[in-house]
């Protein structure tokens, strides 16, 4: 399912050369449920946008569902981001000016899928989320974690192959985030691949397999 | 173009920052505005010059007597040229290309014109057929003078409207006598001249003039029209036929004040040019005004894309081309031009009409912005809003979507 190789990346700020990622070789397969944890600085974020096509690597070799994701025009991204990709971030990035049920089905709307049709689909995600009441409010509207649901029911509109989660429940307390991470799990159980970068031990180990980054390497890639 | 969704994108936006959005609109519907009242007063000028010139046949040209200011062949200068029938005659004789050549001689002593017991001092002026068209009459009742008229030397008289109503009142005028200085001259036309002053005036034959008042064959101008011709063709005509005049008359072909010619022709084109020059120079201050403009939406639009790094950072992340980014900027910025534009355009030509009435004047008559204007103004907003937005959708497409998520 993802495929890595040597996968190398640095940033350059003027003069300075930093080296994130060091050779990162990791092989995850279709429904797995892996966390990446490391502490700050180790590289994972910047791990999981490469993973996510939000960022280009350097050298290495990157196959997501047996299509190389090397030097893509931002119009195939794009595709790939829209169809084989969801994203649930810590801070929602839901669009403010839209309600719950239009944030949800605007990945729906770069595919061309017309507003009727789209809306309705929505509403079934955030039925599934159980906030289909919520559906007309706003994101300032709703509480953390009824947003991480809007979030998270906006990733798996375009049932994708992979979800990627950064820190997804750094801004919930800590009984939203265990509901959040039960959601996961039966999301995982449909089949689609769940790759959870935190930094919260109780959060990964209800993942089954913990991937930990250390100065851009892997230091442990182990199954709970 | 009609999809909902970046409307209500482009409203939200707008709705956020009302005053900005305002002050950049306005700095383009000023332009606008400014645009089209310049245009429209621009078109006032014009009609208003196009008017005074409609009173005569834009074609004609007049011929006067003057008095010669060089010496020629011993004779000294200073001498007064007099035009006789022979200047008509030959003058009709030896050029094809004129049409409707009429010889003018006014009654100057005898002015005084009656009908029963209504008297009137009204221009007397005696002329050929060709006035008709030389002065640009409107016969409204009868007909004007014709050859015969000339040929028998005839007593009629073609009168003015203001003239039949001043004497006859609500008498019958045609077929009846008007009294010139006592003797009765037949009504055979009634006429209406574009010109107030030349409503002034009855005309009656040259011939009968001479015979009748002045003696002689003397004539005081000479005015035809010359077709189609061009202001080059006019002038050549002009030209020949001042040497014409400077043979029969004995003058120096260099003198410029022996014959004075009244080329309309030449008058119309110029002024013609002159408002062609004026409405390039009035679209140059009103593009100018309008790239202030531009400036101005381009400049908040970047502050937009600024502002919107984030947004547009999701929509990448959940799948958004760049072009559809492209799209919606640009639509945006093309929105608020064509809005602000337009509103622009209907106060300014709001205000013309307005005002119009209340101008009218000999050379300012129906400022207008027609519909042509109209239509290039719109095009104008739209390549505008395209040109302003430009820049800063480049700028959001090239967004990276990490760089835009980091963005706090």
């Amino acid at each position: 399912m993802i495929h890595l190789s040597n996968i190398h990346k640095s940033y350059v700020t003027g003069a300075n050369k930093l080296h994130v990622l060091k050779g990162i070789d990791l092989i995850i397969e279709q429904g797995e449920l892996v966390s990446i944890m490391g502490s700050s600085g180790s590289g994972k974020s910047t791990l999981l946008n490469i993973l996510g096509i939000l960022d280009d690597y350097d050298n290495g070799l990157y196959k997501l569902h047996n299509t190389e994701m090397n030097n893509l025009s931002e119009k195939k991204a794009a595709y790939y981001r829209n169809n084989m990709i969801g994203f649930v971030f810590q801070s929602f990035n839901l669009i403010s000016f839209k309600n719950a049920m239009e944030n949800v089905a605007l990945p729906l709307y770069y595919q061309g899928v017309n507003r009727k049709k789209r809306n309705k689909i929505a509403l079934e995600y955030l039925d599934r989320m159980g906030i289909k009441d919520w559906a007309e409010h706003l994101p300032s509207e709703m509480s953390g974690g009824q947003k991480q649901r809007v979030a998270i029911a906006r990733a798996l509109i375009t049932n994708p192959k992979v979800i990627l989660a950064d820190e997804p429940t750094g801004a919930l307390d800590s009984q939203t985030s265990l509901e959040v991470m039960d959601l996961f799990r039966e999301i995982n159980k449909s089949g689609i691949t769940m790759i959870i970068v935190t930094h919260e031990k109780d959060i990964s180990e209800r993942t089954d397999r913990v991937i930990r980054l250390r100065d851009g390497i892997i230091e442990n890639g182990q199954y709970n | 173009m009609f999809d909902i969704d970046k409307w209500q994108e482009i409203y939200s936006t707008i709705k956020k920052n009302k005053l900005r959005t305002f002050l950049t609109g306005f700095s383009v519907a000023w332009g606008i505005f400014m645009l089209i009242i310049l245009l429209g007063s621009g078109r006032g000028l014009e009609n208003g010059i196009k008017k005074q010139f409609e009173q005569d046949a834009t074609n004609s040209i007049w011929i006067y007597q003057g008095q010669t200011s060089m010496p020629f062949k011993g004779l000294k200068p200073g001498r007064r040229i007099q035009f006789t029938n022979e200047d008509y005659d030959i003058t009709k004789r030896d050029n094809v290309k004129i049409e409707n050549l009429s010889a003018r001689l006014n009654v100057w002593r005898q002015r005084i014109l009656s009908y029963k017991n209504e008297y009137g001092n009204y221009d007397i002026i005696s002329v050929h057929p060709g006035t008709k068209a030389l002065e640009n009459i409107k016969v409204l009742e009868g007909r004007f003078l014709n050859d015969i008229d000339i040929k028998e030397s005839r007593k009629v008289v073609a009168v003015s409207l203001v003239v039949k109503n001043a004497l006859f009142k609500d008498e019958e005028a045609l077929g009846n006598y008007l009294k010139i200085n006592n003797i009765p001259f037949k009504v055979i036309g009634l006429f209406e001249d574009g010109s107030e002053r030349d409503n002034q005036r009855v005309y009656i034959p040259v011939s009968s003039a001479q015979k009748i008042f002045t003696g002689g064959v003397e004539i005081n101008n000479l005015a035809f029209t010359a077709g189609n011709a061009s202001a080059e063709e006019s002038i050549e005509l002009e030209n020949e036929i001042k040497n014409q005049f400077a043979n029969r008359h004995k003058f120096d072909k260099e003198d410029q004040r022996a014959v004075f010619v009244n080329n309309n022709i030449e008058e119309y084109k110029k002024f013609l040019n002159l408002f062609a020059g004026i409405r390039m120079f009035v679209w140059i201050i009103g593009i100018g005004t309008i790239i202030a403009g531009i400036v101005g939406v381009s400049n908040i639009m970047l502050i937009v894309v600024k502002e919107r790094t984030k947004e547009i950072g999701i929509r990448k992340a959940i799948g958004a081309t760049p072009n559809s980014i492209i799209g919606l900027i640009l639509l945006e910025s093309v929105a608020i031009t064509a809005f602000a534009g337009y509103i622009g355009l209907v106060l300014g030509v709001g205000l013309l009409e307005l005002i119009s009435p209340y101008v009218q004047s000999d050379f300012f008559r129906n400022p207008e912005a027609d519909f042509r204007i109209a239509v290039s103004a719109t095009l104008l907003l739209i390549i505008s809003g395209t040109i302003a937005g430009f820049v800063p959708a480049r700028k959001a497409a090239s967004i990276k979507p990490v760089e835009a998520l980091r963005d706090e």
